[in-house]
């Protein structure tokens, strides 16, 4: 398996929306490293025609009546909300200035 | 504090009143609650009208349910409509969910009295409860040592007798770890008898809730409470509660029972000689014993340590601060979710959902995601070639009596590996119950393990049984 670099942890943290200082990248380096060199113990392993399990008992699709039923007040969802307008969820601004 | 059997006779009976077992439970909440850690916050005014209510009931002459006026934790991951609900974490501190998970729907309706909620490991990743932003929750057997985690604060609830009867949620060893570091009983169901609506996901492949009790009787009668088929939660089990209390004396008589030298071996030598004591116990009340090797055990904690984290770091991506709990402003919309999510989350849970992206990202996925899910298969068919030897197996809870707080805390590793007797019944599924037997180091109590194939509960706390009345406490 491959090894985890400094710079492998610093983008999956970009990926996971998580700010790291310097001295955290080193530790989640050094940290995440030893987690992934225990697993390294499945690479000796044959696996070839293994199939994958993501569910212990095997997940089927579970559909319901396609007829309305009720649901959460709309407006006590919004009210959990930070910040919210006119009965929608608000965030700050998505794209740049206009050009 | 009397059980839960005993709660709800008496109750029922008329013979005690819910608000004055309330008040009891409460009275012991306020005498060490501050000491321990163990509720993050307790409900006094809605318990004492769930309590009123089922007194008022009673005094109708109506049927109140089989946990009449029981006190009882939640873990605090566990919604509860207008409670405050934080999984120990500051990004949902003050959030207060719009509706009940259904196991409090379900405790409800059984007359169970919610009383609060219970301390975690930040969003139930961690093994001692030191990972709680809202700091550790004590052993009340030793206020030195920790509870064990996730489900530290249910544990403690009832070891410290504050309430007969804790939910927790138990992962990869969430509820049974803690229960065996506290001396109680703690179950964790087969995959999808207790519907997951409303408990907030750590990794939904493998969470389940379950109860922590004082005696095995009392985790047969929670669990029929809250097991069942539920629409709500699409991977329940579609079938009724099954029967568990009336089986709970059935005994080992003429059950072959495998012990697992993967689930015992690595063990301190006190807890490898409960489960030997525990063995000959089950062996003189009729069992057989068959030994066994199952070496794919050895690779669940690999596969575990790959599966939860991918899963978490999918979970907890909806933890943006868009549509609930926190928000810290910064720019734009990504630098706010970046912000909010740095601020929010503490330092397990990130590491587990960097090791879970990462696990999940291109280039990696088929090198650690994918054959962790293969070993999961192997795990699988491993158990399934065990019972064709035995009806249920047995082996240690825990490798170790509780621990001393900041003992594990700077090696993840460590505190990881806390987990690998009980992982394997996540990987698989199947249900598992640890039982206190016996104790070891300064007195400390020791948890046996005992596992059965999916929907095997009434085995299971047939078998504990034995050892509890082995163990002294008829």
């Amino acid at each position: 398996m491959p090894s985890l670099r400094r710079e492998d942890v610093a983008h999956v943290a970009k990926l996971a929306r998580l700010t790291m200082s310097e001295a955290e990248l080193d530790k989640f380096t050094e940290q995440l490293g030893q987690v992934l060199e225990h697993a390294s113990d499945m690479n000796a392993l044959d696996l070839d025609g293994v199939i994958a399990t993501a569910h212990p008992f095997g997940l089927i699709n579970v559909v319901r009546e396609d007829v309305r039923r009720p649901s959460l007040d709309h407006d006590v969802v919004i009210a959990m909300a930070p910040d919210a307008e006119d009965g929608r969820f608000a965030v700050p601004r998505i794209l740049g200035e206009a050009p | 504090m009397r059980t839960v059997r005993q709660t709800a006779l008496d109750v029922q009976s008329g013979d005690a009143s819910a608000l004055s077992v309330l008040e009891e439970s409460l009275a012991a909440i306020r005498a060490r609650n501050d000491d321990l850690n163990v509720f993050l916050y307790v409900d006094e005014e809605g318990a004492r009208a769930a309590a009123s209510a089922v007194d008022e009931r009673v005094a109708r002459g109506e049927n109140v349910g089989a946990l009449a006026g029981v006190p009882v934790a939640l873990k605090d991951n566990l919604c509860q409509t207008d409670i405050p609900t934080t999984c120990s974490s500051k990004i949902l501190e003050g959030w207060r969910p719009p509706y009940n998970a259904t196991v409090v729907d379900r405790l409800l309706l059984a007359g169970a009295v919610p009383v609060g909620k219970t301390n975690l490991d930040e969003f139930a990743m961690g093994s001692s409860t030191e990972n709680s932003a809202f700091g550790p929750t004590k052993n009340p057997l030793d206020t030195t040592r920790v509870p064990g985690g996730s489900s530290g604060g249910s544990a403690a609830a009832v070891a410290a007798d504050m309430t007969p009867l804790a939910l927790g949620s138990d992962t990869g060893g969430s509820i049974r770890q803690p229960a065996a570091l506290c001396g109680l009983v703690g179950v964790k169901p087969t995959y999808g008898l207790v519907s997951r609506y409303g408990l907030i996901a750590f990794a939904s492949s493998l969470d389940q809730i379950g109860p922590l009790t004082t005696t095995v009787g009392d985790a047969a009668m929670a669990l029929e409470a809250i097991a069942g088929h539920d629409p709500l939660d699409s991977t329940s089990l579609p079938e009724p509660s099954p029967s568990l209390v009336a089986h709970v004396d059935d005994g080992v008589a003429g059950k072959r029972v495998g012990v697992v030298r993967e689930l015992i071996d690595g063990a301190d030598e006190e807890v490898v000689a409960a489960v030997e004591r525990a063995i000959a116990v089950l062996k003189d009340a009729g069992a057989t014993i068959v030994e066994l090797s199952v070496p794919e055990f050895r690779l669940g904690l690999s596969a575990y340590y790959l599966i939860a984290p991918a899963e978490a770091s999918s979970n907890l991506a909806r933890f943006d601060g868009v549509r609930y709990g926190l928000r810290v402003d910064a720019g734009d919309v990504t630098a706010m979710m970046e912000a909010t999510r740095t601020a929010g989350f503490g330092e397990e849970v990130k590491r587990r959902i960097m090791l879970g992206t990462y696990a999940l990202s291109a280039g990696y996925y088929d090198a650690y995601y994918g054959q962790a899910l293969k070993v999961r298969t192997l795990t699988i068919e491993a158990f399934r070639r065990a019972y064709r030897e035995a009806d249920l197996l047995i082996g240690a809870t825990t490798p170790s009596v509780a621990f001393e707080f900041g003992s594990k805390t700077a090696d993840p590793m460590a505190m990881y590996l806390s987990d690998v007797f009980t992982i394997p019944s996540n990987l698989s599924g199947e249900p598992a119950i640890s039982v206190p037997f016996g104790t070891g180091e300064a007195g400390l109590p020791i948890g046996v393990q005992l596992l059965g194939p999916g929907r095997s509960e009434a085995q299971l706390f047939a078998g504990a049984r034995v050892l509890e009345i082995a163990d002294g406490r008829p």
